[in-house]
């Protein structure tokens, strides 16, 4: 054993392992595009975790057995139930997360990722490994990223956690100068940066040179930061803050492995940071904003000022009405959004198309790309509720066929089906995409309340002459939809009525 | 309060103002009612059928000694007398071309709504008892027109030779002329179909029939009814008529203006050149009829073998159904004026749509209401649009290009003071980054999700340095790379558990 440990050889094979383990993991990542590939692609990422780990296990013992630090069975006995107990926890929570509760977990991981961060940079700039004293400075540079962002990530990660998990309010902080108080901390922090990298006492063995009181005060100015960036933007933004987080969390990872000279963490962090940055951007596209509009934070308070445009008046109709139409309808699309989580109205739904389904009429949802709080929130939820993904499409693919649709059912979404997106130039979600519902023949939206949406703008939809409201509790209306579909015969086609338009 | 609902006096009348289904609505609403026995016989609406829905069967005088007294004909003078003061009564009045009606109403001092004077906007669709009935008038005009008419509707290519498709013509492309143009093309006929409204042209093309066109400007109607034309404009119409009347096998009139007799479109000289065996259905026959040679509720045909129908009962034709559907008016029409759902009937005069259909009011004359405008066309914006923004410049491309090359100038010149160590190591970095950005772009919306739970549990890949750092001889070092393997492996573990838990789910049918 310990022969092994000692070889020459070993170094290189940790390094071959290392380079497979990145390539299972970008084999990962390209795996999940698709459906098709995405469990394949899953499994290679854990293989790839397994290779990981197994040589860093070896190379930990390595060190142990070389003489640095510890010894070998402390070192291992450390680790192993470090890792038992971090293994029973992440299991039981993966078991046990709803799928409503998703974005909250995500958030969370995401706050670990950034802990582990400051955790390492600050181990790395207590104990400096064997082998770095010639890249000094670049070290002090690393471990002060590192641990910068981490705390940013930390922080930032469990106000979006918070505030999806409904234990803090949702709607923006607003301090008074707001913007003025991040730079500040941006500027303060590059200025504490000079001051630690300049500083020589960063090295020793076991000694804490005064460097750490920079590091220290950097360190509760950027856990600030990433509290107040996260507390100033709303939770309909949350899909964005979600994967900016992401992002950063990969550039702390990324970080980290500078610090390490660690490849494999790099090429990791490298690649979480890029995927993330792509979601966002996903995101911030989809609604029309500039990224920096979106993390400046803020957005649909400025928006309520009073709209006195009359929008006429909106028509309401009864579950059972409701269930007349969809009997008789040959197309219905379903537009969900973040209410329908909210009312965990996905099984109802489910069960609604599976009985339209049945009866012969097409069904289909679309999906718009924020809608819900995390980056594809809506269709994991559908997924859960066993609605077969061939028939969820993106807003891309579907909105063409509006025009053709008896019924639209917008449940529980608003600024996402919101026309003045597409014919307000002077509306704030002005031209944003949205799903143009209002071209099909009916649609019927369920709602709490004639309350605005994320954006604070009034909904024209809901004047509509082919629009009607349904209000209560979108689980409990569906369910009563359910109810009421009027039993036995099958759809017929004749029985289309002549459509008038006035 | 108690709803009556009377057997129709008229002789003839096939419908009945309520069904079982409309009268356990009534009761739903807080009213009680009482249907006239025998009243629903005509249309399959047994008195059995009526009592199993929650309605008492009585009377003649039980119906019309109700608060409330609904039925689908205009009451007859008789009928007025049995009002009690203060009553109401709902049905088709016609209040426009009744006054003496509406006085015989006032003297009696009761409430009375008119169901055929619904205003025709959007939100009273629901109660608009003649969109109600000039649908199922146009089916039938169908089914009347091809009972008269000896030959198939569609075409067929068989052994023993072809049979051509019969071709129908629609005039007017309202609710009754839509239906027929649904009807005839669901029966295998080419339909052409034309309306003075050219806005109709794109609901006649989905109704399955081709618009007949006339060279012309008309104007866009503002009440939702097709306006009388100038002089000019009839002629090329009338061309159009002749021309499309000739060539069709069926022509369907619909053609109405309101508190007008209807106009004279297909003359005597266009039906002498129609082919023998042709059949022309006048729905406008009530009110005068849109042909030449319509004899008001006959079956008359011509010298030349053109068989003119004539009829006004075409939805007492189909009684049950029409039924139904007025009915269902009738609930409607109560849901709106029974807000509380307590039985009291209660008319707000500043709704339109109450106002509207409101002839009499106890005993007061509330004809004629002022106008309600509405229109087909989508409104023309008011405000002008704002000020179109001049498009900004396109930057200049040279700025763009000219930037990189400073950036990378300055990333070479950093590089070449950094340890190669650290060289090596962000050319791993920027080549991963790059790796990244066309791996996740390529990713489906729909598993967004996962993929973020996937990259958290790749993330975790910190525990690495934590495990490294675990072995140092420094005890809190020790301390904190515990913690952070341990945090690490919750994310390791959870987030691939998590995503194999979601993709699992994800299924295709």
């Amino acid at each position: 054993m310990s022969d092994f440990l000692t070889s020459d050889r070993l170094p290189g094979l940790i390094q071959a392992a290392y380079i497979i383990a990145a390539v299972c993991f970008i084999a990962a990542l390209a795996g999940l595009s698709k459906h098709e590939t995405a469990k394949r692609g899953n499994i290679a990422g854990m293989v790839g975790m397994g290779i990981a780990l197994l040589a860093t296990f070896v190379l930990a013992a390595r060190n142990a057995d070389l003489g640095y630090g510890r010894g070998l069975g402390v070192t291992l006995v450390i680790i192993l139930v470090a890792m038992a107990v971090g293994a029973v926890v992440g299991a039981w929570r993966a078991r046990t997360v709803e799928m409503t509760g998703m974005p909250e977990l995500i958030a969370m991981l995401h706050s670990f990722v950034g802990l582990a961060a400051i955790l390492v940079g600050f181990n790395s700039f207590l104990d400096h490994g064997p082998g770095h004293d010639a890249l000094g400075t670049i070290h002090d540079v690393e471990v002060y990223v590192g641990v910068f962002i981490g705390a940013v990530t930390f922080t930032g990660s469990i106000v979006a956690n918070l505030k999806l998990s409904a234990r803090m309010k949702s709607s923006p902080l607003m301090l008074p100068g707001r913007h003025l108080l991040n730079l500040a901390i941006i500027v303060v922090s590059v200025a504490l940066g000079v001051w630690f990298v300049g500083d020589e006492a960063t090295f020793g063995d076991g000694e804490i040179g005064a460097g750490i009181v920079p590091l220290l005060v950097m360190t509760a100015l950027a856990l600030l930061l990433g509290f107040h960036l996260v507390a100033a933007i709303g939770g309909g933004d949350m899909p964005v803050v979600v994967s900016m987080l992401n992002s950063y969390s990969g550039w702390a990872a990324a970080a980290a492995g500078f610090m390490l000279g660690n490849d494999l963490l790099i090429v990791i962090g490298a690649l979480v940071g890029s995927s993330g940055a792509i979601l966002s951007y996903i995101m911030c596209k989809a609604m029309n904003r500039s990224f920096i509009s979106v993390i400046a934070g803020g957005f649909g308070q400025g928006a309520t000022a009073v709209d006195d445009t009359d929008y006429g008046e909106h028509r309401e109709i009864t579950a059972d009405e409701c269930a007349e139409l969809l009997a008789d309808a040959r197309s219905v699309i379903i537009t969900p959004g973040y209410g329908m989580a909210v009312a965990q109205a996905q099984y109802p739904v489910a069960e609604l198309t599976a009985q339209l389904r049945a009866r012969g009429v097409d069904v289909r949802f679309g999906i718009h790309p924020v809608a819900g709080r995390l980056p594809g929130h809506m269709n994991v939820l559908l997924a859960e509720a066993k609605v077969p993904y061939d028939i969820v499409l993106e807003m891309d693919e579907i909105n063409e066929d509006f025009p053709e649709i008896d019924i639209v059912l917008v449940i529980g979404a608003n600024d996402t089906v919101n026309p003045a997106a597409a014919e307000d130039p002077t509306s704030p979600i002005a031209g944003m995409p949205v799903l143009e519902v209002w071209r099909a023949h009916e649609v019927v939206v369920f709602k709490r309340s004639m309350a605005t949406g994320y954006a604070g703008v009034q909904n024209p939809l809901f004047f509509r002459d082919n629009t009607r409201m349904l209000f209560g509790d979108a689980k409990a209306k569906v369910d009563e939809i359910i109810h009421h579909l009027p039993a036995g015969r099958g759809h017929d086609d004749h029985m289309r009525q002549p459509q008038v338009s006035r | 309060m108690q709803i009556g609902i009377p057997r129709e006096s008229k002789p003839g009348e096939t419908l009945v103002a309520a069904t079982a289904k409309t009268v356990s609505q009534l009761v739903g609403l807080g009213y009680e009612v009482v249907v006239e026995t025998g009243a629903g016989e005509a249309a399959d609406q047994a008195d059995d059928a009526f009592k199993g829905a929650g309605a008492r069967i009585g009377t003649c005088e039980d119906a019309w000694e109700a608060d409330v007294v609904v039925k689908v004909n205009a009451p007859t003078d008789d009928e007025i007398e049995r009002l009690h003061k203060g009553a109401t009564v709902i049905a088709m009045m016609a209040p426009a071309r009744s006054p003496e009606l509406v006085e015989k109403l006032q003297a009696q001092g009761v409430t009375a709504l008119a169901m055929d004077a619904v205003p025709r906007i959007s939100r009273a669709q629901s109660l608009d008892v003649l969109s109600s009935m000039a649908n199922v008038a146009g089916y039938r005009a169908v089914v009347e027109s091809a009972h008269e008419f000896g030959r198939m509707f569609t075409g067929q290519v068989t052994a023993a030779g072809k049979i051509p498709p019969a071709r129908v013509f629609v005039v007017g492309a309202g609710v009754a002329g839509l239906a027929a143009i649904g009807a005839a093309s669901a029966m295998g006929a080419i339909v052409r179909a034309f309306d003075v409204r050219p806005e109709v042209a794109e609901q006649v093309e989905s109704m399955g029939a081709a618009f007949a066109q006339v060279e012309f400007e008309a104007e866009v109607s503002a009440d939702g009814y097709a306006k009388e034309m100038t002089a000019e404009q009839e002629a090329a119409t009338a061309a159009m008529y002749d021309e499309e009347a000739r060539q069709a096998d069926i022509v369907i009139t619909t053609a109405l203006i309101p508190g007008k007799p209807a106009p004279k479109l297909i003359r005597a000289e266009t039906i002498a050149n129609m082919r023998p065996g042709s059949v022309i259905v006048d729905m406008a026959a009530a009110n005068g009829g849109n042909c030449e040679g319509t004899v008001t509720g006959e079956r008359t045909v011509t010298d030349n073998g053109v068989t003119i129908l004539g009829y006004t009962d075409l939805p007492g034709r189909l009684p049950a159904q029409t039924s139904q559907l007025y009915g269902t008016n009738v609930v409607n029409l109560l849901r709106l004026l029974t807000p509380e759902k307590d039985g009291q009937l209660t008319l707000d005069m500043d709704d339109v749509v109450q106002r509207g259909l409101t002839a009499v009011k106890d005993g007061e004359s509330m004809w004629p209401p002022p106008p309600v405008q509405v229109s087909a066309q989508p409104q023309v914006a008011q405000k002008a649009a704002p000020e179109p923004e001049a498009p900004k410049p396109p930057p200049d491309p040279r700025r763009k290009y000219a930037a990189a090359g400073l950036a990378a100038g300055l990333f070479a010149l950093a590089a070449a003071y950094s340890p190669s160590e650290f060289l090596n190591h962000f050319t791993v970095f920027v080549l991963a980054v790059f790796v990244g950005y066309y791996v996740i772009s390529n990713v489906a919306h729909a598993l967004h999700t996962p993929l973020m739970s996937e990259t958290n549990a790749i993330s975790g890949i910190i525990l690495v340095g934590g495990i490294l750092q675990v072995g140092s001889a420094n005890a809190v070092t020790t301390a904190l790379a515990a913690v952070a393997v341990l945090i690490a492996s919750i994310n390791i573990f959870g987030g691939f558990l998590v995503t194999l838990r979601m993709l699992e789910m994800f299924r295709k049918d």
